[in-house]
């Protein structure tokens, strides 16, 4: 077998054996990579640092356990900033994973850094409602045909954060994390332009490029992936300096990332040399072929 | 019969919702605002008809002992077990009045035990695919997949914090060429022209799709059967 060849033909297990180290090394090494705000992502972080004390807040978590290491950063980010901001935040979710992904933000992290919020009082777990885009659609035209009760069956009117919303148009921003359908598109085309709510957000790296077309008109802002993730953070910390202290998700998994994207451009530059050197040998060959076949 | 009192149902509700949409007055607007609520209603059911569906396959695999059998063995007894566990709220401290995922219980056990970390390595295994596949199959064979692997690349590099580095050196009046900002104008323009090119034609796509459903002239979703 030619170099070029073998270069071609590496065994797949080889290339899933240098990504795993591309991920793990940095996991253990904690390399921790300066980032900076992009407009797209400062304007998310510029809206609710302008928002007064007080304001409702309406977050989506509308994404499951799979992508969650994508988002999960996203999501702490804004309920970190919320909550120092002194907002009042209403979990919600149009997946039904998304429950899992609220509970996980409610039970741990609010706990910890921010004990002395209060559930009912600073922020309420409208939990999970079933119907995609429609359900936004019933939420806009009837908030409370839809959602009348939190997570746990408490009416709406007994917790005092929600004793006020009778319409959608109670919340002054709607912030959504998107897995997919139905995610920040839904809330721009149900919510947002009908009703007037800037929508904002975040995305994974996949779902980001089609959330593009309605930046900056219809979207605020958007988070695309985990460097959106980790731009939103270094705004949060350079604002806080409280939270340098904060274990930072994005942040730290910038490293892998980093690493395994450098590693994927260098195989994939690897390849096509390989590829154009055996062309360029194969064209050679049938070149002397050709000219040994005229020999009389 | 059959089919005639469905299409009558769609042309009617299609008629409405579009008229309520635009007409704000009564009695369409009441009507936009009572189809919503039975939407909501409506859907909670599909998850009726879903189960039921999931049920009837993978019984009739079990049964026929179809290939692969087993995983629907699997399919059957997880759908079955989680379904007792969070209806019942079997395992729940807090018993029947608990909320569903309450710290300690059952389901977020299994939420957190086993669903989580199995998405978590699905989507994970992802990682690894797409390295090999765009090693064996990016190549720069044609002007077109050229010009896909040079965006490919720079949005790989620029979207991490060692974009800016290779290109910090750039002075000032050549900022636009550091890959960064590479990639940021990618995704605002070329990428942005792309997607609203899809999304008008699929729109479009919606809009003479729904009006055939709603003139009856589109009938698949009515089944095959007479």
């Amino acid at each position: 077998m030619r170099i070029p060849d073998s270069i071609l033909h590496i065994d797949r297990r080889i290339i899933f054996l240098l990504i795993g180290a591309a991920v793990c090394i940095p996991l253990i090494l904690k390399p921790r990579f300066q980032d900076s705000p992009t407009p797209i992502v400062q304007s998310i972080f510029d809206t609710v640092e302008r928002l007064p004390p007080g304001s409702r807040v309406f977050l989506s978590f509308d994404y499951g356990p799979d992508t969650a290491p994508e988002l999960d950063p996203m999501a702490k980010a804004l309920v970190r900033h919320t909550m120092t901001r002194g907002h009042e935040v209403s979990f919600f979710t149009l997946f039904p994973e998304g429950v899992g992904q609220i509970k996980k933000i409610t039970d741990s992290l609010l706990p910890l850094e921010f004990p002395e919020k209060a559930y009912g009082r600073d922020f309420v777990n409208l939990g999970y409602k079933a119907g995609l885009g429609g359900a936004i659609n019933t939420m806009v035209v009837n908030f409370r045909t839809l959602v009348n009760a939190d997570a746990e069956g408490t009416p709406l009117d007994a917790l005092p954060i929600t004793a006020d919303v009778d319409e959608m148009v109670d919340y002054v921003i709607i912030l959504s994390l998107t897995a997919g359908d139905p995610g920040l598109k839904e809330w721009i085309q149900f919510a947002g332009d009908i009703a007037g709510i800037p929508v904002m957000g975040g995305g994974t790296a996949v779902v980001a490029p089609e959330l593009y077309p309605y930046y900056p008109q219809q979207l605020v802002g958007l988070m695309g992936g985990l460097k959106g993730a980790s731009e939103y953070e270094s705004a949060l910390v350079d604002r806080y300096p409280a939270f340098r202290n904060a274990p930072m998700d994005a942040t730290m998994r910038m490293g892998p990332q980093v690493v395994t994207h450098v590693l994927i451009v260098l195989l994939v530059l690897l390849g096509n040399l390989a590829y154009f050197l055996g062309r360029a040998d194969r064209a050679g060959r049938t070149g002397q072929g050709t000219q040994a076949g005229r020999r009389p | 019969m059959r089919r005639r009192i469905p299409l009558i149902i769609t042309f009617v509700i299609g008629l409405v919702l579009i008229t309520g949409y635009f007409v704000t007055r009564a009695p369409f607007n009441t009507l936009y605002e009572s189809f919503s609520d039975y939407f909501a209603i409506i859907t909670v059911f599909a998850f009726i008809l879903g189960g039921g569906s999931l049920l009837k396959i993978h019984l009739k695999r079990v049964s026929s002992r179809a290939t692969d059998w087993h995983y629907s063995v699997v399919t059957l007894v997880a759908f079955l077990v989680t379904l007792v566990i969070g209806l019942f709220k079997v395992g729940n401290p807090a018993g029947m009045g608990g909320e569903i995922l309450a710290a300690g219980s059952w389901l977020r056990f299994m939420f957190d035990g086993v669903y989580n970390p199995l998405s978590a390595t699905m989507f994970s295994l992802l990682a690894f695919f797409v390295a090999s596949a765009s090693y064996r199959a990016f190549r720069a064979r044609t002007k077109e997949a050229t010009i896909l692997l040079s965006a490919a690349l720079i949005i790989l590099l620029g979207r991490t914090p060692v974009g800016a580095w290779m290109t910090a050196w750039m002075p000032e009046s050549l900022a636009f060429l550091e890959l960064p900002n590479l990639a940021n104008w990618i995704m605002a323009w070329p990428n942005t022209a792309g997607q609203r090119a899809i999304m008008i034609g699929i729109a479009l796509g919606v809009i003479a799709t729904s009006l055939r459903i709603i003139l009856g002239i589109e009938r698949n979703y009515l089944g095959r059967g007479e």
